[in-house]
């Protein structure tokens, strides 16, 4: 299985040259929602913690889990909802003019 | 057995879906025209990766998945609920819950899996446990600032650096002697404590000025600790999801660096903040101008191109409605108004912007400093609200100042300057402004909210 080692980096290699640039042509208009945004995206560790949860293989790990399951879900919704709410304050002068 | 794995296919197939979301998220979050898509496409590679996950053919337990995903969702709407003007302690305090499912993740796996845990695979797991650790407290301590729980000042004692590397340099120590032998399961602990300590010293002696830096630096932090959480579980799309928070919490944190003059080997690591409280210095018998809120009102309506340049202040005094009000009663009196946002104004990255949307200014009137700086020469006025450092002409010419080669906004380029203050004590920083005694200055003398809300009655007023 030497192979999902690397693999596993040339992902994190490719992903981290897309992040630059897509991340780079974000208006600094936006980098507060674009934080909260990449906050809530980040919390995708849920993943990892549902399953820790999930597969209960022993009460220690189930418990952290639960907690990290917690935590995670919390920056999802929270992340997702100021984001939005954020956005829709965000307007233009154009559309009023004639 | 083929169910078996015609079900971890499934899965793989719909995490490459969501990992394709969530590029596009970030990719429609350039314009503000399609960033609201961008949050959908989020929510649905979210929802799309978590369904996925619970088809996991390990899973034998939902009970407790559902207690806490319904748990984490009630605390979630109201952080999701906050004021505008709390939003940094709030991305502050979910970097700390990120990094801290991180760092509790990482635990349980290492006690699961010891002592049969490959070296590459335990250095990942040390990683994610450091980098989630102290993420977590230094977090909480940034939030603590933020919110003014914690004192804003930074704490700083003799030696700080040294038990601050002192400390981290323990925390890889055991780290190596973990990779080494992951049978060691004692040892696991005080890494972690260690971690968790750290996270505390590295926030603590930062100021609250420099807290833009901070958070984008934790930002990358908690999206890195993520990413080796995705090399612990074999996760690509965790790998995904964390490389695009590290390099969005780099980017924020390189710019944050530059609008604040300090280098980047500076900020990775930590050794920041040390703004020295400059004494207020021989005060040369300078003498400033002031005018009256009818004589400001005069001047504005005379302009053609106004530029209001906001800073912090102008929020503290939650004078961002009043000076919607009078954005709009200029601009329909002709003049053409426009708002310079330096990077660090507000409390974190793009903060001015969101608190001058949340008062309905159009954000084609937000422009950032790179592309306002060369108009300011055919301005009429420039009025300063609230803002002091950002505009302090010093930066640019006097080597002795502490802000020496910070980027700043260019006011003093403007033909008349106004500059709405209370008094003449000097900023955040202690640094004497000469752009205050300027012939071309006027001051403003008085509480934000209350100075516009004058000038919008005289400006309003002026026309009937």
């Amino acid at each position: 299985m030497g192979s999902t080692l690397i693999d596993a980096l040339f992902i994190f290699m490719l992903a981290a040259f897309i992040g630059f640039e897509v991340i780079r042509r974000v208006s600094p208009l936006l980098h507060t929602p674009l934080m909260s945004l990449t906050n809530a995206l980040d919390a995708i560790a849920v993943v990892g913690a549902i399953i820790l949860v999930g597969e209960h293989k022993s009460t220690f790990s189930a418990v952290l889990g639960v907690i990290a399951v917690v935590a995670a879900t919390s920056n999802v919704v929270g992340g997702f909802l100021i984001t939005d709410r954020m956005l829709k304050m965000f307007k233009s002068s154009r559309p009023t003019k004639p | 057995m083929t169910d078996f794995a015609g079900n971890q296919q499934i899965i793989e197939v719909i995490y490459l879906i969501a990992s394709a979301l969530f590029i596009l998220s970030l990719k429609w979050m350039s314009s503000p025209a399609t960033a609201r898509r961008g949050v959908w496409a989020g929510e649905i590679g979210m929802v799309l990766a978590i369904g996925g996950t619970l088809l996991h053919h390990g899973i034998v337990d939902y009970k407790w998945i559902a207690i806490a995903l319904v748990l984490g969702t009630i605390i979630g709407i109201p952080l999701g609920m906050v004021q505008m003007t709390a939003v940094p302690q709030r991305t502050a305090l979910s970097h700390a819950f990120g990094a801290l499912c991180v760092s509790l993740v990482g635990t349980a796996e290492f006690y699961l899996r010891s002592p049969n845990v490959p070296r590459f695979m335990m250095s990942v797991l040390c990683m994610e446990v450091i980098l989630g650790g102290l993420t977590f407290t230094g977090s909480l301590m940034a939030a603590g600032k933020l919110q003014e729980i914690l004192p804003q000042r930074p704490l700083t004692y003799k030696g700080q650096n040294f038990v601050n590397f002192l400390l981290l340099g323990g925390a890889i120590v055991i780290a190596v002697l973990l990779v080494h032998d992951p049978s060691q399961k004692q040892l696991f602990p005080f890494m972690l404590t260690i971690a968790v300590i750290f996270g505390v010293l590295l926030v603590v002696p930062i100021g609250g000025a420099d807290m833009p830096t901070v958070i984008s630096l934790l930002n990358a932090y908690a999206g890195l600790s993520a990413a080796a959480m995705g090399f612990v579980l074999d996760s690509k799309l965790l790998i995904i999801a964390g490389a695009l928070d590290g390099s969005s919490g780099l980017i924020l944190s390189v710019i944050m660096s530059k609008a604040m003059n300090r280098s980047f080997t500076n900020v990775l690591f930590g050794a920041f903040g040390q703004v020295q409280a400059a004494s207020a210095g021989a005060q040369e018998a300078k003498t400033a101008r002031s005018a009256t809120a009818e004589e400001a009102a005069a001047i504005l309506l005379a302009a053609n191109k106004v530029v209001i340049v906001p800073g912090y202040g102008m929020a503290v005094a939650q004078a961002q409605h009043k000076v919607r009000e009078l954005y709009d009663a200029l601009t329909k009196r002709g003049v053409d108004v426009r708002f310079a946002i330096h990077p660090v104004a507000g409390r974190m990255p793009g903060h001015m912007n969101v608190l001058l949307a949340e008062a309905d200014i159009p954000y084609d009137r937000l422009i950032d400093m790179e592309d306002i700086n060369g108009e300011f020469p055919q301005t009429d006025l420039a009025l300063v609200i609230g803002a002091n450092d950002v505009t302090n002409p010093a930066a640019r010419s006097d080597a002795s100042s502490p802000i020496y080669g910070m980027p700043i906004l260019d006011v003093d380029k403007a033909r008349t300057v106004m500059v709405i203050k209370r008094g003449m004590s000097p900023g955040f920083a202690g640094i004497d402004n000469p752009l205050y005694y300027l012939d071309r200055t006027l001051m403003l003398f008085g509480d934000a909210k209350a100075f516009v809300g004058s000038l919008v009655r005289e400006v309003a007023g002026g026309h009937g």
